[in-house]
């Protein structure tokens, strides 16, 4: 029973690579050799926040890094954004439990990637500069269009925001042995520095930085894991069948996608709100062109996938090497720590004192690194959006616009730390599936059809995303995550828990409708402005940062 | 970009080609991408012995080696696109540029 109410709480959050640490945490003895690597992670990160604070001066400097990231760095960043700690130890914990089903949810994260390159990549380069905003407004009217596009920004970045903090604060108890408030504080000041100071540029080395160690670290304990088995995968995958209390139903698809909707609804969740995430569409604004953005997805594809490979070894190593040893479990034979120190122990058990440390510390950072990304896209669309474009309607100096995205960020940085000691002891399992379910309901089709259907309209966009966010929010609400999880009532009023099928098609046929019946000379001229936005989408020519190398 | 250049380039023959031929590709690309994820998520759904079928006499199923193959399709994938694009489309979108220099 307690493994299906876990898997329940698993499910919910970690369904979604960047997204929450769910699942019982009790605190653990101090790891001092996991808190001295961690400090020397945040001397190097900080030491980079002083040499990018030195070469950030101007808005393109703070908000794209000048646009002069490569494709195969901005690849290793994007990685670095999805290779959250709730991937790295949710996944692997989930292969632990229930084995190759952790491997369908992998891949369920993965597919969206090639979506986004063949279809929204280069556009969103050649049309972009600071925001997916500037996308979306692109020929549209600025002020509505950037409310609605800043709205589903700050509502996913803040939704993130207080899962990660509720994680990192799990994880702090769980790898440090320090108390929860320590971690938020701590992530919420060092975030405030990486992005005030160091603007992308350090926010996306710090990404690259951690992302390099994570994979390094994943990458031994995997290889150490097949070693002890000669490199046999039969041998390999035959002790694990054998201690595993599942036997071998590990080997084969569970009950964890049964019904088709879910299953559907999931991945449009996860491939759409993939590519409606501003943290995740501002990295393609860091580069110099459209050839860079495509290299960006390919080797973040990559590396991605790579690392769900490593992580179902590692959940089977966790399997073999972990299970079978009483160091790691307590007197009911679990996991010390819950399962979510699968991939902890099994550092352990590979690498020693010296490892385990090593692993915590990376793990830790991860979260750093992936709330540093969403406060600067955050803080991008409140100074940006907001106040630049809607607020002051375009005019506004460079200057000014910094000084609001960084007050911006401070902001958001102290609403963080606020709401992450507010929502400790809170069920939060919904809030990252309701932050990619926004993202995919409200910011994917204003931008996808802004790109692609010339008929859309003000209008249309408004309403249609709007409605696309309404349906979203009310169906997470009364869904199994909050209406029953959260609020207690005894069966949810809508039974699924992925709204993404409906609020998607809402959002859809929403925007088709309102612009279609849109007769007024405003719409008449925002679709004749399309052919001109289609041809700079397609060549570049014009296009933000071009002419910067 | 002014009025005539935008229909100076609607109207390049090598601007028609380019568009057709990524816009084929792109396509063509995802939705082979999908098949292949949603087929895999339907077999998961409405019959998942198929994949929990043994490969041989040992313990390792099909599923195993057709997840992973999902994984590497993926990146493959997005390799033809960059190979594609970075070479063919970009001499086309240069040529396009050239032209109204």
């Amino acid at each position: 029973m307690k493994r299906i109410v876990w898997l329940a709480l698993l499910l919910g959050a970690n369904a979604f690579a960047a997204g929450a640490l769910e699942g019982d945490v009790q605190k653990q003895p101090l790891n001092i050799s996991a808190i001295i690597m961690f400090l020397v992670f945040v001397a190097g990160t900080l030491g980079i926040t002083y040499w990018a604070a030195r070469r950030t001066k101007t808005a393109k400097d703070f908000y794209t890094a000048g646009g002069g990231i490569t494709g195969f760095q901005n690849g290793l960043a994007i990685a670095g954004d999805y290779m959250s700690a709730a991937s790295f130890l949710g996944i692997s914990a989930l292969v632990y439990a229930s084995g190759y089903d952790g491997l369908i949810y992998s891949i369920g994260f993965l597919v969206g990637w090639p979506i986004i390159l063949f279809l929204v990549s280069e556009r969103l380069r050649n049309l972009g500069k600071y925001t997916f905003a500037d996308v979306a407004a692109y020929r549209l009217k600025q002020t509505p269009i950037r409310s609605l596009a800043a709205t589903g920004s700050i509502a996913t970045v803040i939704l993130y925001l207080i899962a990660q903090m509720v994680g990192a604060g799990q994880l702090i108890q769980l790898l440090f042995g320090l108390p929860y408030s320590w971690a938020v504080v701590l992530v919420g000041i060092l975030m405030i520095l990486y992005v005030t100071f160091g603007g992308m540029l350090a926010t996306t080395w710090v990404q690259i930085v951690k992302a390099v160690l994570l994979l390094a670290g994943a990458t031994f304990m995997a290889l150490a894991v097949l070693a002890h088995f000669g490199f046999s995968l039969e041998a390999f995958f035959s002790k694990a069948v054998e201690v595993h209390a599942k036997g071998e139903a590990i080997m084969s698809p569970g009950a964890l996608v049964s019904d088709p909707i879910s299953a559907v609804s999931l991945g449009i969740a996860l491939m759409f709100g993939t590519a409606g995430l501003p943290h995740i569409l501002m990295r393609f604004f860091t580069v110099a062109d459209a050839k860079e953005a495509r290299k960006s997805v390919f080797y973040a594809t990559g590396f991605i996938g790579y690392f769900y490979i490593l992580t179902f070894v590692i959940g089977f190593g966790a399997i073999v090497l972990v299970s079978t040893n009483p160091t790691y479990l307590d007197a009911a034979k679990a996991l010390i720590g819950g399962n979510n120190m699968a991939a902890v122990h099994l550092s352990h058990a590979v690498g020693g004192n010296f490892f385990l440390g090593f692993i915590s510390a990376v793990a830790f950072a991860t979260i750093l690194a992936v709330v540093s990304g969403l406060t600067l896209a955050g803080a991008s669309a409140i100074s940006h959006d907001l106040y630049a474009n809607v607020f002051k309607r375009g005019k506004v100096d460079e200057n000014q616009e910094m000084k609001i995205s960084k007050m911006a960020t401070l902001a958001l940085g102290i609403v963080a730390i606020f709401l992450g000691i507010a929502f400790e002891k809170q069920n939060i399992a919904f809030m990252v599936g309701l932050a990619f379910a926004i993202a995919a309901s409200a910011n994917f089709p204003v931008l996808f059809l802004s790109m692609f259907w010339k008929k859309l309209t003000t209008r249309g966009a408004v309403i249609g995303g709007s409605l696309g966010l309404a349906t979203a929010i009310i169906l997470v609400i009364l869904g199994p995550t909050v209406w029953v999880d959260v609020l207690g009532n005894a069966a949810p009023i809508f039974p699924n828990k992925y709204p993404a099928l409906f609020s998607v098609t809402v959002a859809f046929i929403g925007i088709w409708f309102f612009s279609a019946t849109d007769k007024s000379a405003d719409a008449q001229a925002e679709i004749e402005a399309f052919e001109a936005q289609d041809v700079r989408s397609q060549t570049g020519i014009g296009a933000e940062g071009a002419s910067a190398h | 970009m002014t009025h005539e250049m935008v229909e100076q380039i609607k109207n390049n023959p090598k601007y028609q080609e380019l568009v057709s031929k990524r816009n084929s590709l792109a396509w063509t690309l995802s939705i082979i991408m999908l098949v292949v994820y949603y087929a895999f998520i339907l077999v998961i759904a409405f019959d998942p012995s198929l994949l929990g079928g043994k490969m041989g006499s040992g313990v390792i199923t099909v599923g195993i080696p057709v997840g992973i193959a999902i994984i590497f399709i993926a990146f493959a994938l997005t390799g033809v696109y960059v190979k594609k694009a970075n070479s063919e489309f970009d001499d086309l979108t240069k040529q396009i540029k050239d032209e109204i220099k």
